[in-house]
């Protein structure tokens, strides 16, 4: 890894069981994450993935580039909602990551994370241990 | 509703620690799709030099979040209102199986700008006998 390097994207997919499955394991039953109606409510499009399922799926591109206990720091803002339709196919997210710095054994890694074209997280980075 | 802001450096702190438990991050693996060994195979967190199952990056939410509902629920925000802005972990270790954390939420900042209110926490989880673990902060959105 050197500063400039691409890291190789990542690619999630999210279904509707999926956003059940995390509700049950991360404890949080915001209704705008399983119920359209409440989710069109509050004027969303749809149900939308939890932003920490969105996080936790970034997680996974930086602890497959970098190893399983070698994240430092990760931080993210919750740019644009992920919207899972209730269908077989659910919602792609991507995430790709290029180096920033290198220095001391640690890289630092802007994310790019996006969903349907959107960026749905921005100031995403990552600080690992190489 | 305004945000108080008497409520800057007030703090938070569950009665009991968390017991982190090896069924709770293969959960937690499995809800991410998570399929890493290290998160399910004490064996293979051990050839990495832990001394049990090591849980994913995000798993420290669990500890966090209910935090900030709480701070929420102090400041009479309804939930209802709150969007996640943004989060921060900064590790000095992973979590892993076998621990028992104590978290402390201290609320931060409050602020406003353009009709919404932020409400930034940072919560420092430790194990019991005080050996650091993350650091957890939170940025959250409180919509009209």
């Amino acid at each position: 890894m050197t500063p400039g390097t691409a890291l190789p994207a990542q690619t999630y997919r999210v279904t509707r069981a999926d956003l059940v499955r995390y509700a049950g394991a991360s404890l949080d039953f915001n209704p705008i994450h399983w119920s359209d109606r409440r989710a069109t409510e509050v004027g969303l499009p749809g149900v939308i993935a939890h932003g920490m399922f969105t996080m936790a799926l970034a997680g996974r591109a930086v602890t497959t580039w970098a190893g399983p206990d070698a994240v430092i720091e990760f931080s993210v803002r919750f740019a644009r909602p992920v919207v899972v339709p209730d269908d077989e196919e659910g919602a792609e997210v991507t995430v790709g990551g290029t180096v920033l710095t290198v220095s001391d054994g640690v890289a630092e890694v802007d994310l790019a994370v996006t969903s349907g074209g959107d960026k749905v997280l921005s100031l995403a980075r990552a600080r690992m241990r190489l | 509703m305004a945000l108080d802001p008497d409520a800057v450096g007030r703090t938070y702190a569950p009665p009991a620690p968390y017991l982190v438990g090896r069924e709770k991050i293969r959960e937690f693996a499995d809800a991410i799709g998570e399929s890493g060994a290290a998160y399910r195979d004490p064996a293979a967190a051990a050839a990495l030099g832990h001394p049990d199952v090591i849980a994913p990056p995000t798993f420290p939410i669990l500890l966090a979040m209910p935090a900030s509902v709480a701070v929420c629920a102090d400041l009479g925000i309804d939930m209802a209102h709150v969007v996640h802005g943004d989060q921060r972990f900064a590790y000095t270790r992973p979590v892993r199986a076998g621990d028992r954390l104590v978290s402390v939420t201290t609320v931060e900042k409050v602020m406003a700008r353009a009709g919404n209110e932020f409400l930034s926490t940072r919560t420092d989880i430790t194990t019991d006998t005080g050996e650091a673990v993350v650091a957890v902060w939170s940025r959250l959105v409180v919509r009209p």
